[in-house]
């Protein structure tokens, strides 16, 4: 059964390095499809054809697409990402300390979103149809159609500055600052992203708890005595966190689109807010790699929820052999 | 007797209707929520597309000092740029709602005709159509078009298509899983039999089939498109940089909320009514086609 397991585990593994293979082309091939010239973007229409040329070929422009692209990768992979356009700093050295940031952002949401969905879920499961289901539906479908920016605004008209003044409206961090020395101003921010995920999670787990608990395995523990904990605890929880993980998973990966407009809306210094202004700038080494990571982020995520789900899920582990 | 006939004949008709089970549409419409999600989504549509033509002032005329509350003439003053915030909130609902609109279209048509597609001819054809559409979901929505608009600024043509196109996948993803089991059933094999071309096999026997999901879908679809369309206005990517735009309107006024609170909560109470409009009627709809919300089975 290990050997299935593993070699299940692998073809997943070859599957996403593959995906992130196609979407590194595609990405390529989408930022090199730019009408203007990057060379003549920096040193403006006067320069000379000479400094043109010079430039180019400082940006390894003027070598055939295909070299272009074998030295972005390779540049990718061995840690080597070109000097940003717009800020003439590696663009290592001008992401970095913003990947922290946003990557802490993140954990926060996705630590305190799951915990928080799962026991709405399964409560809304045990109680199904009554008052708490029927309310924490309705709730959790407004929150969720609602755009994160949104969101995020009216926390701040109600809990910064037009009703209540008692958290600040943006975040005071200096790039680079650990994210956590300014919690006042990274509670808005978490609070958004929470309510941008936890409605969805929160729905499937429901609707995955409440077929099993009508289930004949579930009705043959009550029917041996077991206690209800018991029955909602070691049986059904176990099966019914499975196809959970898949959302969560892809709602993790959502988180990685939704920080873009987050940070923004809270000037929160991290990858987000940072290609919001490279897409303005059209600062190309900075929005190739920043797309990369974020899709890989998705690619990885969703990776570690299909393996998650076979590991997690009794049934499906069985049925590898 | 021509009169007695015609009588036979409506109450032969009536009595079939009678039988017949209520359209979903109906079904769905009975639940309070889908009536109140009609009700708010038509508000906020009309806003959208008759506001224009009641805006006192012009979308982007200037009115009087920056950021003033008591400006006479105007019902909520003045935002960052001494525009009439009450005009350019009257003016700022109908790009993006015609945005959204035909974005979900494109993303409607293309997702459900690869979804159908990969669901009929199963094998190779679905596992080559279905891994593309993957690659294209490694992609967050908001990502996608920023880097499109990166390289080509930010056209209506150009948010409508990559808003549409990125969408198609998740589309897609839905419809193939419905039509998946439909396809299996006899009254297929016996269209196929009678030789029926495939392309009326898929529209016209397998499409009826999974139009619920297909209207959940929808709905689904265009509350995020609005949603996303907005975000896209409010990163400041619209393609006239001062477009009357409730998005764009929520950053400009953001930095003097506390002074003139209209310019950001007009706008924000607009996008978050209108999109829980379109929700509540989604919900509704789903709540009445069996098999969608009771995850793992219509996936």
């Amino acid at each position: 059964m290990k050997a299935s397991i593993l070699r299940f585990v692998l073809k997943r593994i070859a599957l996403g390095l593959l995906t992130l293979f196609i979407v590194s082309l595609l990405i390529f091939a989408v930022t090199q499809a730019l009408p203007s010239d990057p060379a003549e973007a920096i040193l403006g229409r006067e320069a000379t054809p000479e400094a043109l040329e010079a430039l180019r070929a400082d940006f390894g422009l003027d070598k055939p697409i295909v070299v272009q692209y074998t030295n972005w990768l390779s540049g990718v992979l061995t840690g080597d990402l070109g000097t940003s356009y717009a800020t003439s700093t590696p663009v290592g050295e001008y992401i970095g300390p913003r990947v922290g940031a946003s990557f802490f952002l993140l954990l926060i949401a996705a630590v305190g979103s799951i915990p928080l969905s799962i026991v709405i879920g399964a409560n809304a499961a045990l109680h199904r149809d009554r008052k708490f289901d029927t309310t924490s539906s309705l709730v959790s479908l407004i929150l969720a159609a609602m755009p994160e920016f949104v969101v995020g605004t009216i926390l701040t008209i109600i809990f910064s500055t037009t009703i209540w003044q008692l958290l600040p409206a943006v975040t005071y961090l200096e790039v680079g600052a650990p994210p956590w020395s300014d919690i006042q101003g990274l509670t808005l921010p978490v609070l958004t992203l929470l309510i941008a995920v936890t409605p969805y999670v929160a729905r499937v787990m429901r609707a995955a708890m409440v077929e099993v608990l009508e289930s004949d395995y579930i009705e043959m523990a009550r029917l041996k005595g077991m206690d209800e904990r018991t029955v909602l605890w070691r049986h059904a929880m176990p099966n019914a966190v499975g196809p959970a993980f898949q959302v969560i998973a892809l709602n993790l990966a959502y988180l990685a689109g939704g920080v873009i407009i987050v940070e923004r809306l809270f000037n929160f210094p991290g990858i987000g807010s940072a290609l919001a202004d490279a897409v303005r700038s059209r600062d190309l080494p900075v929005i190739q790699f920043l797309a990369l990571i974020i899709a890989a982020v998705y690619v990885l995520t969703n990776l570690l929820a299909d393996i998650g789900t076979v590991l997690v899920t009794p049934r499906l582990r069985t049925r590898l052999k | 007797m021509s009169d007695v006939t015609k009588s036979t004949v409506s109450l032969a008709e009536e009595k079939y209707v009678d039988e017949r089970p209520p359209s979903l549409v109906n079904q769905a419409f009975k639940l309070r929520r889908t009536q109140i999600g009609a009700v708010l989504s038509l508000m906020l549509v009309s806003v959208a597309l008759i506001g224009p033509f009641l805006a006192p002032f012009g979308s982007t005329e200037y009115v009087d000092l920056p950021n003033t509350l008591s400006v006479p003439g105007t019902v909520f003053g003045t935002d960052y740029f001494g525009q009439d915030v009450l005009s350019r909130f009257l003016f700022g609902g109908r790009t993006i709602l015609i945005l959204a609109l035909l974005a979900t279209s494109i993303g409607i048509t293309l997702g459900t005709t690869l979804g159908l597609t990969a669901a009929y001819l199963r094998g190779r054809a679905d596992e080559v159509i279905m891994r593309a559409l993957d690659v294209v979901l490694s992609f967050p929505q908001v990502l996608l078009s920023l880097v499109v608009i990166s390289m080509f600024g930010p056209s209506n043509v150009l948010i409508i298509c990559t808003v549409g196109l990125s969408t198609t996948p998740r589309i897609a993803r839905i419809i193939r899983g419905a039509a998946i089991s439909v396809v299996e059933r006899d009254f297929i094999s016996a269209a196929e039999a009678l030789g029926e071309s495939r392309r009326r096999v898929v529209f016209a026997e397998v499409l009826p089939n999974v139009s619920s999901s297909l209207l959940v879908e929808m709905n689904l679809r265009l509350t995020y498109s609005v949603g996303l369309i907005a975000s896209l206005a409010f990163l400041g990517f619209t393609p006239e940089p001062n477009a009357a735009n409730w998005g764009l309107m929520i950053q400009e006024n953001r930095v003097a909320l506390t002074e003139q609170p209209w310019g950001v909560i007009l706008p924000t109470v607009a996008l978050a009514l209108m999109t829980i409009g379109t929700g509540l009627i989604g919900d509704g709809f789903s709540r009445v086609s069996a098999g969608i919300d009771r995850g793992g089975k219509g996936e």
